[in-house]
């Protein structure tokens, strides 16, 4: 299954914490694709989902400041 | 379960870890727990405790705030003199966090109503000044499969392990409550207040672990703390097959109510 989740209105930790809450729900192997904008959000979630036993299958950008995290739940 | 955005961002540091997660926070949030006493021990571990999002917190203590609690029991303030303990905590822990119930008991724990009430907690803590309310936990958990954690500080040492059905219990080491001689008088005794702080604070880390399911708790493993020597020791003590309450062939078979040293300690 693919799912979405926005950040791009959270700032630090809620971030990576909405991110994570959201990964929770998932089962293993379901893909998360995570709408963030560059900064803090794409150098820290991408990062942190992947040293929590997650898999970072591709970074998109898709307009200004707005990229995507195509998270794989390990 | 479905946190809410404030309750999200208040745990935000608790969920970040990955042993803990929006899992372990739901479960701490449905968890209940026991203090006995809400005074040294007590103070620092309730406050650490509600902070962390312990849903359902009771606590036992059936003493007033007197000035030299001040000096260690961090939970309660100056303008608290005179009034109950439990009153003077559930506040403080109200003010900290409004996710936090708490069920307060003005009694002092003894062999007719401590059953009653531990039924209905998934782990108790010891944080109590005396061997005979010591004793009395012990022998109430292990006879009931509750889980606890044992704690005792003095001066300028502290030493605490975790029980969990099956692993070694307070009576494993130590048989009886020392001779009533053998205890510091009220004269004699003193504690320097951090160190509770600091056994206090172990304490609530266990309980943590317990309710999430993380991590190796300490049991079968008394910790102590020298604060002069600023160390910690470990040592690793099996449970014993001769121990009266849960060795092969128990003597102790009903709670006992101790006599209390003839001056509580303050």
């Amino acid at each position: 299954m693919r799912y979405k989740l926005d950040i791009t209105k959270d700032h630090c930790p809620m971030t990576y914490v909405k991110t994570k809450l959201e990964l929770e729900k998932l089962s293993s192997g379901d893909i998360l694709e995570v709408i963030l904008k560059k900064g803090e959000p794409l150098e820290n979630v991408p990062r942190t989902a992947e040293e929590q036993g997650n898999k970072i299958i591709e970074i998109k950008h898709l307009q200004d400041d707005i990229h995507i995290v195509v998270i794989e739940k390990g | 379960m479905n946190f809410t955005e404030e309750q999200i961002y208040r745990y935000s540091r608790n969920i970040i870890l990955k042993e803990v997660g929006g899992k372990g926070q739901e479960k701490l949030l449905n968890s209940k727990v026991l203090v006995v006493g809400a005074g040294e021990l007590g103070s620092p571990l309730l406050l650490y405790l509600a902070a962390a999002g312990v849903g359902t917190l009771g606590i036992i203590d059936s003493d007033v705030v007197d000035l030299s609690n001040l000096q260690r029991q961090v939970i309660h303030f100056t303008d608290d003199l005179t009034r109950y303990k439990v009153e003077s905590a559930a506040e403080k822990i109200s003010r900290i966090n409004a996710d936090v119930n708490v069920i307060p008991y003005k009694v002092r724990l003894d062999s007719s109503n401590i059953e009653g009430i531990i039924k209905d907690y998934d782990f108790i803590i010891d944080g109590t000044d005396n061997f005979p309310t010591k004793f009395l936990i012990n022998d109430a958990c292990v006879m009931h499969g509750k889980s606890f954690s044992h704690a005792r500080i003095l001066r300028f040492d502290g030493q605490t392990f975790t029980h969990v059905p099956g692993s070694m219990c307070y009576r494993c080491i130590f048989k009886e409550p020392p001779p009533k001689d053998a205890v510091p008088t009220c004269s004699e005794a003193g504690i320097l207040g951090a160190v509770a702080g600091v056994i206090g604070s172990i304490q609530a880390v266990e309980t943590l672990k317990y309710l999430i399911g993380t991590g190796d708790l300490l049991t079968n493993r008394l910790l102590t703390f020298n604060a002069l020597k600023g160390s910690f020791r470990e040592v690793k003590l099996n449970k014993n097959k001769n121990c009266p309450l849960c060795g092969v062939n128990p003597t102790i078979t009903e709670l006992t109510d101790y006599e209390q040293p003839a001056c509580d300690l303050k």
